[in-house]
């Protein structure tokens, strides 16, 4: 869902621009908290895994396909501070070497992507984590719910964008581009939850979402078969 | 428990470098979502307005000059591996330098 220059209009294109830059500008602070010894190629690595996981568009019905998101996997990975880097750094890219996505469109696609779906929807999870994540395949479950809702919203807003800019009309758009992304996004929670999954097995210290205390379980556990 | 991080850096970048090379010349070349609706809904040539910046050098992931499309999608996807990882590295650098 990179939108195109000719898809917004200036002041929309100026408003999403000036809340990604204040967002991305505040998160880089917040992101130099996040960032221990091991984030540095951390970060590089997730950014380039989900470029290249962008690629591989997938049908999702007769003549239309989705891709992989990745921002709600960078934030499970990162922290949503440095995911919303690594999501940047990722659409600044596409747009300068392989003109998918407006360079005066960049503000929203960042806002839409990284901001929305990265931050906001790791924070509604962070907040319901005590509740919802009691175990590892809860856990799992819940990434697999909050990747699909990152790309829901981040589609709901690119299309409020667009009826904002007063080129479709906001109940023609915003239900065409939901229903579209409600497919795609279980294309999403699959890959996601796939990912997930498998670094929490080989490398669960490198999952920060995961809660300490599972962690901590998974350790005694092992040290009891050992004994 | 204390686990090095390069052994993962580098498992995890060689699955990258494998899906932009060898799998993403059999991605679906259909529109996604967002272009989807556009046709749909009327609005796809507004895409072809106001191009800001028209000096991509890959642009639509086809590495240029490449007579078959599977190769240049290939390549174009390996140069995005090393950028974006290049790229995102030297951006946690500076965070970190800026932070110590």
């Amino acid at each position: 869902m990179h939108i195109p220059d000719g898809f917004l209009d200036v002041k929309t294109m100026a408003a999403t621009a000036a809340l990604a830059s204040g967002a991305v500008g505040y998160g880089l602070k917040k992101a130099g908290e996040e960032l221990g010894e091991k984030q540095v190629p951390l970060l590089g690595v997730t950014a380039a895994f989900i470029f290249a996981a962008q690629m591989l568009n997938f049908p999702i019905a007769a003549g239309t396909s989705g891709h992989f998101l990745g921002a709600f996997l960078a934030a499970v990975m990162l922290g949503p501070w440095l995911s919303a880097a690594a999501i940047t750094v990722v659409l600044f890219i596409q747009m300068l070497i392989y003109a998918d996505g407006g360079l005066l469109a960049l503000g929203a696609n960042v806002f839409n992507m990284a901001i929305i779906g990265g931050v906001v929807v790791y924070y509604i999870f962070a907040a319901l984590r005590p509740i919802l994540v009691k175990s590892r395949a809860r856990f799992l479950g819940s990434v697999a719910f909050f990747s699909w809702l990152s790309v829901v919203m981040a589609s709901a807003f690119c299309a409020l964008e667009i009826a904002i800019s007063g080129y479709s009309p906001v109940k023609v758009v915003l239900p065409a581009m939901l229903s579209v992304h409600v497919i795609i996004g279980i294309g999403e929670a699959i890959i996601t939850t796939i990912v997930v999954g498998m670094v929490l097995s080989a490398r669960p210290d490198l999952v920060k979402a995961y809660p300490l205390d599972l962690r901590e379980e998974g350790k005694m556990g092992g040290a009891a078969n050992e004994a | 428990m204390k686990h090095k991080i390069k052994a993962f850096v580098l498992v995890a970048l060689v699955v990258s470098f494998l899906l932009a090379i060898f799998i993403s010349p059999f991605a679906s070349p259909n529109p996604d979502g967002l272009e989807r609706v556009a046709e749909d809904k009327g609005f796809i040539e507004l895409a072809e307005e106001r191009v800001a910046w028209q000096s991509s050098p890959i642009p639509d992931y086809l590495f240029p000059g490449i007579g078959s499309e599977s190769v240049a999608t290939g390549v174009a996807g390996m140069i995005g591996v090393v950028i974006t990882f290049g790229a995102a590295y030297f951006v946690a650098i500076i965070l970190k330098g800026r932070e110590g």
